[in-house]
This record gives C-alpha cells, sequence and structure tokens, in this order.
C-alpha cells in the first residue's frame, strides 16, 4: 500500500495503460505541461506522438476521439474543466453517444474523457459545475465518479480499458484527497458501487467530491447514537441499482448526499429507482441533499450557501430519523 | 509519383458505372418515398456523383471517408454495397447498419466508410480524428471528408483546419459547394468564398468544376499524391448543382421558391455530369452507343438487385437498440 493524492493515483494508472497498450493516447489542452497535475511526467515518458498538446478547440476535440476510436485507437481526452463538455457537446452527445448504436454494432469506442469537476474554490460559474447528472440522459456513454485515491486509479484503468465511451469525473479540486493505493495491478469495476460503511440506522449514499461531508456526517451521527450505512455510488451510468436499493431496504431511510443541482440530479434519479423499487421497505421519505438550483457565485460564503455540506446533510439525517430508536 | 494525370478509357468507364449506380439507387429512393415506402426521410445528390465517383475512384479500404446527410453517393462510390445500402434505408436487419441509422448515418467500418452524419458539420471532426489516426498508423492511408457549403460556416472546419495544417494531417477536404444550404443560397448565407478559408491555414487549395467527373478525378490524382506523400491536408472545393430537392419531403413543407425552375432545368439538360462523361466519351471516338448502353443495363440491374433484397428484408427485433448501444466488453 501507498499512500497517494487522488490527482497521483491517476496519473499512475495512465501510465499503467499507456505502458501496457500501444494504442492508448492522450489529447488536450496543454496536456504537456499538465496544469492539474494528472498528467505530469507523461509527456516526458512517451512523447508528443503519444501525449498531444492541442489547439483549443473542444467540439472537434470530442469528435476526434470518434474517429481515431473507429479507427483503432483508445484515445484520452484531457477536457480540463468539466464545464468544457458543453463546449464539446456535439461530439459527445450526438457522435460517441451514438455512432454505435447507429452503426448497427460494427464498432467499439474505446473513449475516455477526464473531466475536472466541482465547487468550493472560488471558480465561479463556468469553471464549478457538477454536470455528470446531464450526461446521464444521453444513453450511450458510461459515467464514473470516483472518491477516493485507490477506486480513482482502478476506475480510470477500467474506463480506458473498456470499449465504450467513458466520462470520467474527476473530483480532484487541489490535488483530491489522500488514500491508500495497494501495489499491485487492480481494476475496479464500472458500474458497481461499494459500501462503505455499515450501520443499521440510516442509509446514505454518495459519490465523488460529496464523499467526504457524507462519511462526516456518518461520524458525527454515529456520536449521536445512529449508525449509518454508507454506499459510495462510484458508477453513475450505469448504476448499481442492486447494491443502492439494497442497502436502501437494510434501514429503509436514506439520505443521497449529491453536489448536482437538485432538479435532475443525480440524486434524484438515484431516489426514483429506489422509490420505485424498495418502496415496501422505506420508513420515511427519500432525503436528496443537492446543490441549490443556480450557478455557483465567486463569493465564497455566497458559493458555501448553495452547496451539500455536513450539516444539511445532517439535518436531512435526522429529519428522517426522529422515530428511530437510538440502540443504548 | 508517375500518376497519370487523367483517367484512362476502362477508369472513365468505371467512373460512368459509378456515377449510374448512385443515379439509379437515389431515384429509385426518390419514387419509394414519394410511395410512402420508406420510413425515414431522404437527401438525395441527383447532379452531384461526379464528386463522390472522381474522389473516391483514388482510395482503397485503408482510407477513411466521412460523409454528410447526402451521403449515399459517397458510400456507393467508396464501395458500399447498394444492396446494403438500400435494405438499410428501407430500415431493415439485412442493412449495412442492421437498420439502425437509416439514410442520415449508412456506414461501412469495414470499407473505411465511416459515417454519413445527420449533424451538419459532424463529421469534420471525425475525419480530423481518423487523419489522426492515419498519421499514427503511417501506413499511407488517408481520410477523406465530404460537406457541403452551408457546413462550411460550422466552426469546427475552422478548428479542424487548423488541426489538420498544425499536424500534417493526411486529410481531405472536399466541399462539396451545390449552391444552396437547404432553402437558402449559399450566398445569402456565405461570406467570400469557401475554399479560401482553407488558404488561411496555409492549406494548398484547389476548386474544380464538381459536375466533370475526368477533372475531379484529376484534381483528386495530385491531392492523393501530395497527401499521400506526407505532404499534410488539402481543400478541394467542388462547384456542382443540387438537382433534386434539398430532401424529398421539400413540396410539402416549402411554399416560397428559393430558386427557378427554368434554372433547374437548364442545370439538368446542360450539366449532368453522366451525359457530360457520355458525350465525351462519344465525342472523342473511345466509346459507342453500345458500350454505353451495357453499362447503364448493369447499373439499372444492380440496382434493381438491390431493391429485390433491400424487399425482401426483414424488420430488426425489438430490442435491439439496447443491444447495439454498448459493446459492453473490457479489454
Ligand atoms: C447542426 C445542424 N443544423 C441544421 C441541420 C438541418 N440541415 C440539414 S441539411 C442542412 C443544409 C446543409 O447544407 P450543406 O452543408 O450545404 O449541404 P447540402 O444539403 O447542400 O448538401 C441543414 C441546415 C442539421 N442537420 N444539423
Amino acid at each position: 500500500m501507498a499512500r497517494l493524492r487522488l490527482i497521483k493515483a491517476i496519473n499512475e494508472a495512465i501510465r499503467e495503460e499507456m505502458e501496457r497498450d500501444e494504442k492508448v493516447f492522450v489529447l488536450g489542452e496543454d496536456v504537456e505541461a499538465s496544469i492539474f497535475g494528472d498528467l505530469r511526467g507523461l509527456f516526458e515518458i512517451f512523447g508528443k506522438g503519444r501525449v498531444r498538446n492541442t489547439p483549443i478547440s473542444e467540439n472537434t476535440l470530442t469528435g476526434m476521439t470518434v474517429g481515431a476510436a473507429a479507427c483503432g485507437y483508445r484515445p484520452v481526452l484531457h477536457i480540463m474543466f468539466a464545464n468544457f463538455l458543453f463546449t464539446g457537446m456535439d461530439g459527445i452527445a450526438n457522435q460517441m453517444a451514438k455512432a454505435r448504436l447507429m452503426s448497427g454494432g460494427q464498432i467499439e469506442l474505446p473513449i475516455t474523457i477526464i473531466a475536472s469537476y466541482g465547487g468550493g474554490r472560488a471558480n465561479a460559474a463556468q469553471h464549478s459545475d457538477t454536470p455528470y447528472s446531464a450526461f446521464m440522459n444521453l444513453g450511450g456513454v458510461h459515467l464514473v465518479v470516483p472518491s477516493n485515491p485507490a477506486d480513482a486509479k482502478g476506475l480510470l484503468k477500467s474506463a480506458i480499458r473498456c470499449n465504450d465511451p467513458v466520462l470520467y469525473f474527476e473530483p480532484a479540486g487541489r490535488g483530491g484527497e489522500m488514500g491508500d493505493v495497494p501495489d499491485e495491478e487492480y481494476l475496479t469495476p464500472i458500474g458497481k458501487a461499494a459500501v462503505v460503511r455499515e450501520g443499521g440506522d440510516l442509509t446514505l449514499i454518495s459519490m465523488g467530491t460529496t464523499m467526504r461531508m457524507t462519511l462526516q456526517a456518518a461520524d458525527r451521527l454515529a456520536e449521536q447514537g445512529l449508525e449509518c450505512e454508507v454506499v459510495d455510488v462510484r458508477t453513475l451510468a450505469p448504476l448499481d441499482e442492486d447494491t443502492i436499493c439494497a442497502a436502501a431496504a437494510r434501514t429503509g431511510r436514506v439520505v443521497i448526499v449529491d453536489e448536482s443541482r437538485e432538479r435532475a440530479s443525480a440524486a434524484s434519479q438515484i431516489a426514483a429507482v429506489i422509490a420505485e423499487r424498495s418502496f415496501e421497505q422505506l420508513k420515511a421519505p427519500i432525503k436528496r441533499v443537492t446543490a441549490l438550483n443556480a450557478g455557483l457565485p465567486l463569493a465564497p460564503a455566497s458559493e458555501q450557501y448553495l452547496l451539500p455540506s455536513v450539516d444539511k446533510v445532517m439535518a436531512a439525517a435526522t429529519e428522517i430519523s426522529k422515530n428511530v430508536r437510538v440502540s443504548e | 509519383m508517375s500518376k497519370n494525370l487523367s483517367p484512362d478509357v476502362s477508369e472513365c468507364l468505371e467512373l460512368l458505372e459509378t456515377m449510374h449506380v448512385i443515379r439509379y439507387a437515389e431515384e429509385q429512393l426518390g419514387e419509394d418515398f414519394a410511395a410512402g415506402k420508406l420510413p425515414g426521410g431522404v437527401h438525395l445528390s441527383v447532379g452531384q456523383e461526379a464528386v463522390a465517383a472522381g474522389i473516391c475512384a483514388h482510395l482503397t479500404d485503408r482510407d477513411q471517408v466521412s460523409s454528410n446527410h447526402r451521403g449515399h453517393g459517397h458510400f456507393l462510390a467508396k464501395g458500399g454495397e447498394p444492396r446494403h445500402l438500400i435494405a438499410e434505408i428501407y430500415g431493415k436487419q439485412e442493412g449495412c447498419c442492421r437498420g439502425m441509422g437509416g439514410s442520415l448515418h449508412v456506414a461501412d467500418y469495414s470499407k473505411g466508410i465511416i459515417g454519413a452524419n445527420g449533424v451538419v458539420g459532424a463529421g469534420i471532426p471525425v475525419a480530423t480524428g481518423a487523419a489522426l489516426a492515419n498519421l499514427m498508423d503511417d501506413d499511407g492511408s488517408m481520410t477523406v471528408v465530404f460537406f457541403g457549403d452551408g457546413a462550411s460556416n460550422q466552426g469546427v472546419l475552422q478548428e479542424s483546419m487548423n488541426f489538420a495544417a498544425l499536424w500534417k494531417l493526411p486529410l481531405l477536404y472536399v466541399c462539396e459547394n451545390n449552391q444552396f444550404g437547404q432553402f437558402s443560397p449559399t450566398a445569402t448565407v456565405t461570406a467570400g468564398v469557401i475554399s479560401d478559408r482553407a488558404k488561411a491555414f496555409g492549406i494548398p487549395v484547389e476548386v474544380v468544376d464538381g459536375n466533370d467527373v475526368r477533372a475531379v478525378w484529376q484534381t483528386m490524382a495530385r491531392a492523393t499524391d501530395h497527401i499521400r506523400s506526407g505532404n499534410g491536408p488539402m481543400f478541394v472545393e467542388a462547384d456542382t448543382y443540387r438537382i433534386r430537392n434539398h430532401f424529398e419531403r421539400e413540396h410539402l413543407i416549402v411554399q416560397t421558391p428559393y430558386r427557378s425552375q427554368e434554372e433547374v432545368e437548364k442545370m439538368r439538360r446542360e450539366r449532368d455530369p453522366i451525359k457530360m462523361l457520355q458525350e465525351w466519351l462519344k465525342a472523342e471516338d473511345l466509346a459507342d452507343n453500345e458500350t454505353l448502353q451495357a453499362i447503364d443495363e448493369q447499373a439499372k440491374t444492380l440496382v434493381k438487385e438491390a431493391v429485390a433484397f433491400g424487399d425482401a428484408g426483414t424488420p430488426p427485433p425489438l430490442d435491439v437498440g439496447l443491444k447495439y448501444q454498448f459493446a459492453g466488453t473490457y479489454n
């Protein structure tokens, strides 16, 4: 086990996959300089043929990955901030999400797009979105959202090996979380959620950047005598409905914590699935703790006001726990 | 560099047959649409066959072609099977895309036909990526992207030309200027000369009479020479004319005429690329009526067989969309 920052775990994943398969190459704006640190050193190892510094042309870049993938390559596109996915939307929504279907399955599209997301750093509204839920509706792309270094590495390796397009949402503000990463080779499967804490009173479900506050809330609730089961969703599409619903059913009280905006958030979809599949086991309304329905302001306190927080998770958990008998 | 500067007789006859096949297939689709036989719409390229034929004559299965909504001709000229095209547009699982794509998305990746595209201009980024793959393969293969004068107003064209010039991508831009973007005459929505835009990126340009298949063939001979020798992209603006409506539904939705019937008839009479080649072959004493007739018949038969194949096809199973969406495999 090595203790790594999430950004470094991502770096290792890309390096290992580039070493493993010469069809893997990286492209994007300033990937050579790697301003986020996740690509640091790759240019020196693999050279400009496989770490391709590009012009600022997102819509062409996303479409290019489709052409290159259809011709046998495995492009890894670093789009920088997740907001720029919107700039490159045609290539994503109309091309990569559709080309395999429209061709009757003639091709595989092993494309990975890395997008750093999330607020809380006074980046203002065009550099702070958590847009994954918008992409959940596309149908033709997988979405992964790791929360810790081990999953960040394992999910990225799986994404690069996956023969379908994967949007990889990187929760790496300030380098992301620290955590243990196994020394030996491993893959984290796409489409599998993880139960990261057990407890019989409440089920907290989260992903990516909001996992930290969710785990903190679980600690504080435990101090108050409420034991929480915590699920890290890890993949938003396809959603691991079985793990999520089983965890929801075990306690019957569910709080979903998600940094996307409330309306049509990832939490909304998860809540709908639980309501449909596990209604009989629910003992209280499902609660969603999400960002409020506005872009994120620059002013730090105003930004925080809109974002989920430990206190908001605590409040939601407390509200649906009124009649829980706290065990001695 | 010992490339012929002009197509020889047998090459001319092949070009003629390709154009005939495209014409017969598309006229058939026009009739089928009118008869209510097609599940979807079609954009036909009647009058523009010389561009597809002359360009694709120089390509092999290793080369890629990325095309647009008016892409039947590109598909057929690049070696796509007429029966797979017809069955696809009929929505049958025997089609090239198993009935999942239809007219707007005909593709046969095994032949380097990497897709028509329903989004105007969107084939350009895809082609840019394919050309990057050609470059990395370093095997002399190249990519051609066909697009219209309308598509040249999409920002991705300028983005792509910057990429291609910068990285010396083996990419040929073929702008088929058919004088209209949907129902807008080109000059009403497009400033300047389209091919001049390529010059700004240092990309060599040729403007060619897109109804003269021999001229297109010759231009393409020079373009492939340039591109396959590692010199980077080229841009061809093919001046042509769309004879039929923008799409076959047009008469149902467009009330204000945007061009005169006389103009269309004049183009049909005087600038039909098939007639132009036939007349040239006869004038030069390179082919007699009998030979030309035989080629015509051959193409007609091929299309008839394709239609029978499409008619005999079966609709795909209902849940097939879910099946083809993802490869679902990991390496
Ligand atoms: C992004 C996008 N905008 C608009 C359309 C609707 N549309 C379909 S074809 C067309 C005209 C395209 O003109 P051009 O590129 O010159 O090709 P042509 O039809 O003349 O062959 C338009 C506007 C579309 N399919 N995609």
